[in-house]
């Protein structure tokens, strides 16, 4: 690791830090009003179904479109197994709510894993109306299965998710989404959205890169899902429609497919905005669409496109600029 | 000339590729019909027909993007017949494209770097969390694949987008994303398409380098007569999926069924 990453690394960290101090003391403090740490905590669960879909979505290229359905058992699993912990053990409220999110996590990868097997034949929109169907299949299922509250929905679930925890889980998931994006496996996803063809005859086994980012994608959303289960206190299976699977589709689009900082940009903007056009919710939906419509004729990429914004680099850019200035006032 | 001659008899040794009655159908077309081939360690053997000869097709029953219909591809002594062609480069056969597939939203390097994968040895929670493993491993790997675009004077494009280098230098660069695969067999699907003579005239110097450098087998498809006479030790000429004739350019060139099948009767 040269001296330049480890800067990078220290610039990064310390970035996030200050964001989360901010928040912390306005919290503390009383200058952030509850409605805004609502806010943030549900931006916190956005961003990590954001970049968690851009897996599939930017890396691997392919149409996904039941991010929600994985969302829903991260959700269910979470809600289910920290129920258990807490009767059955008296650990910490932080160990509950990760442990928790890992079993949610595991079983949505273990399902995602399954879905993806159709994407060995299928590609583009044939692969997305397949996605659609599983999503819809695991919503009926929560409908109809009566342990957890069936049509009802699930109540009781503790609420274990605050500002501070969902904030650092989300750093975590970015940093981890990121390396993987920057490392063998990244490469080889991408190289499968390059040229499929070219990938395999360059020795990259498809089949086995396909699940694996299929199952990455819908680890971390079910994380994100035990967030949400845990933030909420409850569960009603049909916010799990294809709707918001759509929506969250919708901000890896507008945030730049394969731009990790696009969806997060994207993925903020898109849940803060409702909030501020609440008095006009009738029309959310039409300034939605509308801004979708804009962006596909002006920057058909997204926002970012897949370019990625890096604090250090900025910095660097930024110091040259200034030094530039300089010597032209110099000379 | 005389030099040439001599060059078959120099490459003895087991075969690296062979391939027995290899018979591929379409339905009710037979695209190749009972090809036999046997590529000796470090030959260079052009592989020529008319359009529509079944080139291309033999290309893909080498590499295991299509299952013969009849006979058995041998590469290494393993049989390929059933193997995905993923699992065929890394029985040590690797191949270019007649359309260049590069992974173009990528940079020069990692497309490299992507086909130098196999060598990289590091699973997904040493990437994920940037252990030491993960550092040392991604620059030996950076430097072995930028060793092997210096090759082809590509390493000023390393950072670069592959898709925004100039197209004879994309025709390099999947080349040496196919030599980042470390293969025993090379086969390349027209390199020299779409180059004008001075490009061809640089691709032959490099082909022959790269044989030798690399010791590697080399099967090449071409269309462009002086590259294949130029540098080829053996030629197999192919029309209507049945090998026509096979042996030296010169034979080649004066053989009256080849010459049949390329200006007609």
């Amino acid at each position: 690791m040269d001296k330049a990453i480890k800067k990078s690394y220290i610039i990064n960290f310390s970035a996030v830090f200050l964001l989360w101090l901010l928040f912390y003391c306005g919290q503390q403090f009383g200058f952030i009003s509850n409605y805004l740490i609502g806010i943030i905590i549900n931006s916190c669960i956005m961003i990590i179904m954001a970049t968690s879909l851009n897996i599939v979505a930017g890396f691997l290229g392919e149409m996904a479109l039941g991010h929600a359905g994985l969302m829903a058992i991260g959700a269910y699993t979470g809600a289910v197994v920290s129920g258990w912990l807490l009767d059955a053990v008296s650990l910490p409220h932080i160990v509950v709510l990760v442990l928790a999110s890992l079993a949610g996590g595991l079983l949505a990868a273990g399902i995602g894993a399954l879905i993806s097997l159709p994407s060995m034949r299928l590609r583009g929109d044939y692969l997305g109306i397949v996605t659609i169907g599983f999503a819809e299949i695991i919503r009926i299922f929560f409908i109809n299965f009566e342990p957890t509250g069936a049509a009802n929905g699930m109540t009781g679930i503790k609420r274990l998710t605050t500002m501070s925890n969902s904030f650092w889980i989300m750093a975590i998931i970015v940093a981890l989404i990121f390396t993987i994006g920057k490392s063998r496996y990244g490469r080889a996803i991408m190289s499968i959205r390059e040229d499929e063809i070219a990938s395999e005859a360059s020795g990259i086994p498809t089949t086995k890169y396909k699940v694996l980012a299929f199952a990455l994608s819908s680890f971390f959303a079910g994380i994100g899902g035990s967030l949400y289960a845990h933030y909420q206190g409850y569960l009603d299976p049909n916010k799990f429609q294809f709707n918001y699977s759509i929506e969250m589709f919708t901000i890896v689009v507008l945030g730049g497919l394969g731009s990790v900082t696009g969806s997060i940009i994207s993925a903020i903007v898109l849940t803060v905005l409702p909030e501020l056009l609440r008095q006009f919710s009738t029309y959310r939906l039409l300034v939605y669409s509308l801004a979708l419509i804009v962006m596909m004729i002006f920057r058909p990429q997204g926002i970012f496109g897949r370019y990625e914004f890096s604090l250090s680099k900025f910095m660097d850019e930024m110091k040259d600029k200034k030094k530039d200035k300089q010597k032209g006032s110099a000379a | 000339m005389t030099e040439t001659t001599n060059k078959p008899a120099v490459h003895t040794g087991k075969p690296v590729l062979s391939a027995e009655g290899v018979t591929m159908r379409f339905g009710g077309l037979t695209a190749v019909d009972n090809f036999n081939l046997e590529l000796r360690p470090g030959e260079l053997v052009g592989l020529i027909g008319p359009n529509g000869a079944g080139k291309t097709t033999i290309f893909n029953a080498l590499t295991g993007v299509y299952v013969p219909t009849e006979g058995t591809v041998t590469i290494n002594g393993t049989v390929i017949n059933d193997k995905k062609a993923s699992e065929v480069v890394k029985i040590g056969a690797a191949r270019t494209f007649q359309n260049i597939r590069l992974f173009k939203d990528l940079t020069t390097l990692e497309n490299v770097l992507i086909a130098y994968d196999e060598f990289i040895d590091y699973n997904l929670g040493q990437g994920m969390f940037r252990t030491k493993k993960f550092w040392d491993e991604e620059k030996t790997a950076r430097e072995k694949c930028m060793d092997l675009l210096k090759i082809f004077d590509l390493e000023q494009y390393a950072d670069g987008k592959a898709k925004n280098m100039p197209y004879g230098q994309q025709r390099k660069l999947e080349i040496a994303r196919a030599l980042a695969t470390n293969p025993q067999v090379l086969m390349l699907d027209e390199p020299a398409a779409g180059m004008n003579p001075a490009e061809t005239d640089e691709l032959m110097k490099t082909i022959e380098f790269i044989r030798d450098k690399f010791n590697i087998t080399i099967l090449l498809i071409e269309h462009d007569m002086s590259l294949v006479m130029g540098i080829c030790e053996r030629i197999v000429v192919l029309d209507y999926g049945r090998t026509i004739a096979e042996g030296l350019p010169d034979e080649i060139s004066h053989n009256p069924d080849v010459i049949k099948a390329y200006l007609g009767e």
